[in-house]
């Protein structure tokens, strides 16, 4: 056993609203800089929808992540030694800006410094690389809000795991669903960046799990590019150096909140840490595709187990860490509650951030009404339409997600490598949840029929309870619960920070501008 | 053996390795950020592939034989001592210089016509692409007009190269070669000199150490289990920097 601690996120979908707060906190701090300006570390998706970079979940084009092979071992589908090196001469599967978008900015100038004539001045978009006027045709959230749907949402890779049927019910415009999915860097167990590393820039933080890449190591083979399977890393064209999102990790040692989870506004983000057993990272990750998760489960270890704080003191692991773990709200999302699943897990990178599947779009139903079951129903909570019923009620217990809006299989190929009881366990503890509180507050549910819905998720009304507080009500510093920072490990200590006084964003201490 | 001929076989490869050594080495310690080549396949990637692709494999062989022959002269002698042999080994050299030609060509013109590329092309880089451009054009010249390649520079220039290493230079063979070759051998000498001020460092930094490290990498700012001991004395880990 090698304990290590790593800190998570949870991602609580249902309260995610899309409002790209947090992709705007992180472009502001990070990659507002020349040759940054395309990249999104933090960027929201609308799903379905293909997503930044186009299509980034289909690895058939893009190669990213690791794949079982025959022999039972993983191996690195577009990159490692001897694709990596082969390749290195011309990346084939690497994205280039054009499956991004190019970045643009407005002649705003032009505004007031046009010379009088008989028009209005216009500002002109012009490309942020070549500075020449563009027409706009892409950008990081293009298909926002299932905008563009014939191009965009009915592209989704995931798509694939449905039927023609079912896709095509899933844009019927009165049965239209969709839901956001913020992303960044996931932070994983066994990234897919650090193996493809020609040059050994890129390594998993010991202390926190934070996967880097060293700016002075980076030699700009952009391996990482392509074999991290979310397109989390990327490319600077202007300095020639691959970038990732840093999980903010100079706010996070000085304990502040990564700038993403700070801002968002809908308070869907959760941060703690979690154990791991680091000797077990390479059978996770190598497990059969419908053991995934479950394994992935495994190896994330009770913080209130004796062997595991004993073998995590061992590995130098503070013991505010182990307080903090004990603490963690992702601990309670992830494994005490079973509410949340990785994102892709069959790109087997063991991802470290996790999300909580969203119910709203899979129960809200839209039903012909029936006019007995009209009558029984509050007009103003229930109805919209005379004809048509956005049902929310708990008349029949699971049918709602049995019967989904949003196909339980597409959920299954975002968060479950296709499993669609892993999904539906997840849902129903979200609906449980919502049944123990109407009992509770309503009073209009049976008690026989609030325990009868625990009994079948398997939660206690303590849980019940629990999982209602950090939803609806958790402030901050409980959704934000990382050990306070150990100045004998945080970077300062390491590196003067006076070399980087004068340097904004990224911190160069050399102007990080070519030249040779 | 007049002065002209002392300055560029004798003086310019010494002013030339020194400057390969000094520069190098201080462009790593000062310019480490930029100790690599600046990539534009993110900027545009598909006639980059028909012009890397084949320039850096065909340089890769075509520099590789001037280095065998350079080394192990005497072993390219006895290979070439069969007249098939030497024609595969030539036809091999001259069709991975094509290749390298051909390559070189697409990229100078990918340089030169798409504006996204323009951006990230510096006038150095345009001068090296030049400059290899009649390395390699001058190179095919000699393949073709001065038979075979592989044999009178094993016998002749080897040994020049190596009494330069030697210190005891001798430049009575490299004086008296045809003019073309001269040139060749002017404009290698020149490659190496400007080596450290261009984009050709990405060279030294090979990543072939790739092959002899385990897939993940985990690093802790401290050596873990030492900084919770109290016993390890704090001058080991104290950091260098503060």
């Amino acid at each position: 056993m090698d304990i290590r601690a790593q800190i998570s996120m949870v991602f609580h979908l249902d309260k995610c609203i899309g409002c790209h707060t947090c992709s705007i906190a992180c472009k502001n701090i990070w990659t507002d800089r020349k040759g940054a300006e395309y990249q999104w570390w933090n960027n929201v998706e609308t799903k379905p929808g293909t997503g930044y970079p186009q299509k980034w979940e289909d690895q058939d084009i893009y190669k990213g992540g690791w794949y079982k092979d025959t022999d039972g071992r993983i191996h690195l589908k577009g990159a490692g030694k001897k694709k990596g090196l082969l390749n290195i001469f011309h990346n084939p599967s690497m994205p280039t800006v054009d499956d991004y978008y190019e970045p643009f900015t407005y002649n705003y100038l032009n505004l007031v410094e046009a010379p009088a004539g008989d028009d209005q001045p216009t500002a002109r978009p012009v490309s942020l690389i070549t500075g020449e006027p563009m027409d706009v045709k892409m950008g990081p959230n293009w298909d926002d809000d299932l905008s563009g749907t014939p191009d965009y949402a009915r592209n989704d890779p995931n798509m694939a795991a449905l039927s023609a049927a079912e896709r095509d019910a899933m844009f019927q415009l009165e049965r239209m669903a969709f839901f956001y999915l913020p992303r960044i860097c996931n932070h994983c167990l066994n990234p897919g960046c650090v193996a493809s590393c020609p040059s050994g820039a890129i390594y998993k933080r010991g202390e926190d799990g934070i996967v880097l890449i060293n700016q002075k190591v980076c030699r700009a083979w952009r391996m990482c590019v392509t074999a991290c399977p979310y397109k989390k890393s990327y490319y600077n064209w202007h300095t020639g150096k691959s970038e990732k999102c840093i999980l903010c990790f100079p706010r996070m040692e000085a304990g502040y909140a990564p700038a993403c989870m700070h801002s968002c506004v809908g308070r869907i983000r959760y941060i703690g840490v979690l154990l791991y057993d680091a000797d077990k990272i390479e059978a996770t990750a190598s497990a059969d595709e419908k053991d995934l998760v479950g394994k992935h489960l495994e190896i994330l270890m009770d913080p209130f187990d004796d062997r595991v704080i004993r073998s995590a003191k061992a590995n130098g692991v503070p013991d505010s860490t182990i307080k903090a773990a004990q603490n963690s709200p992702t601990y309670k999302f992830i494994k005490e509650w079973g509410m949340a699943l990785p994102l892709h897990p069959e790109f087997r990178t063991l991802p470290m951030l996790w999300y909580v599947p969203p119910l709203l779009p899979v129960m809200a139903s839209v039903k012909d009404t029936d006019g007995a079951q009209k009558d029984k129903l509050n007009p103003i909570a229930k109805t919209w339409s005379d004809n048509w019923l956005y049902d929310t009620s708990t008349e029949e217990l699971w049918g709602t997600v049995e019967q989904a809006r949003m196909p339980l299989k597409y959920l299954a190929s975002l968060f479950s490598a296709g499993d669609t009881t892993l999904v539906s366990d997840r849902l129903k503890r979200l609906m449980a949840v919502r049944i123990y509180r109407r009992w509770k507050t309503v009073g209009d549910v049976s008690e026989e029929k609030m325990s009868r819905v625990l009994k079948e998720t398997g939660l206690t009304q303590e849980a019940a309870e629990g999982i209602f507080y950090l939803t609806a009500l958790a402030k901050f510093n409980d959704r934000f619960v990382i050990p306070p920072a150990h100045r004998e490990q945080a970077m300062e200590m390491i590196e003067f920070t006076g070399d980087v006084k004068g340097n904004t964003g990224f911190g160069f201490r050399e102007a990080p501008s070519r030249g040779m | 053996m007049n002065l002209s001929n002392i300055f560029l076989f004798v003086g310019l490869p010494y002013a030339a390795l020194l400057l390969f050594v000094v520069g190098t080495t201080q462009r790593y310690r000062n310019k480490g950020f930029k100790v690599s080549s600046l990539s534009s396949q993110f900027l545009e990637g598909k006639s980059l592939f028909w012009g890397t692709v084949p320039f850096h494999f065909g340089i890769l062989v075509v520099a590789g034989g001037h280095l065998t022959a350079f080394l192990i002269p005497r072993a390219v002698l006895a290979w070439n001592g069969d007249p098939l042999r030497l024609m595969i080994l030539q036809i091999t050299a001259f069709s991975f210089g094509l290749s390298t030609l051909v390559g070189l060509i697409a990229l100078l013109a990918r340089r030169l016509t798409n504006t996204r590329v323009k951006m990230v092309t510096t006038r150095m880089d345009l001068f090296l692409e030049v400059l290899l451009l009649a390395q390699v054009v001058l190179g095919l010249w000699v393949a073709l007009g001065y038979r075979w390649g592989s044999s009178w520079f094993a016998a002749d220039l080897s040994p020049y190269l190596w009494s330069l290493f030697k210190a005891d230079p001798n430049i009575t063979a490299v004086a008296a070669m045809p003019l073309p070759i001269q040139l060749h051998i002017i404009g290698a000498f020149l490659i190496v000199a400007i080596f450290p001020f261009t984009r050709l460092v990405h060279l030294l930094v090979a990543p072939l150490h790739y092959l002899n490290r385990p897939y993940q990498r985990v690093m802790w700012n401290w050596d873990r289990r030492a900084i919770r001991d109290p016993a390890t004395p704090w001058s080991k880990t104290r950091p260098k920097n503060n």
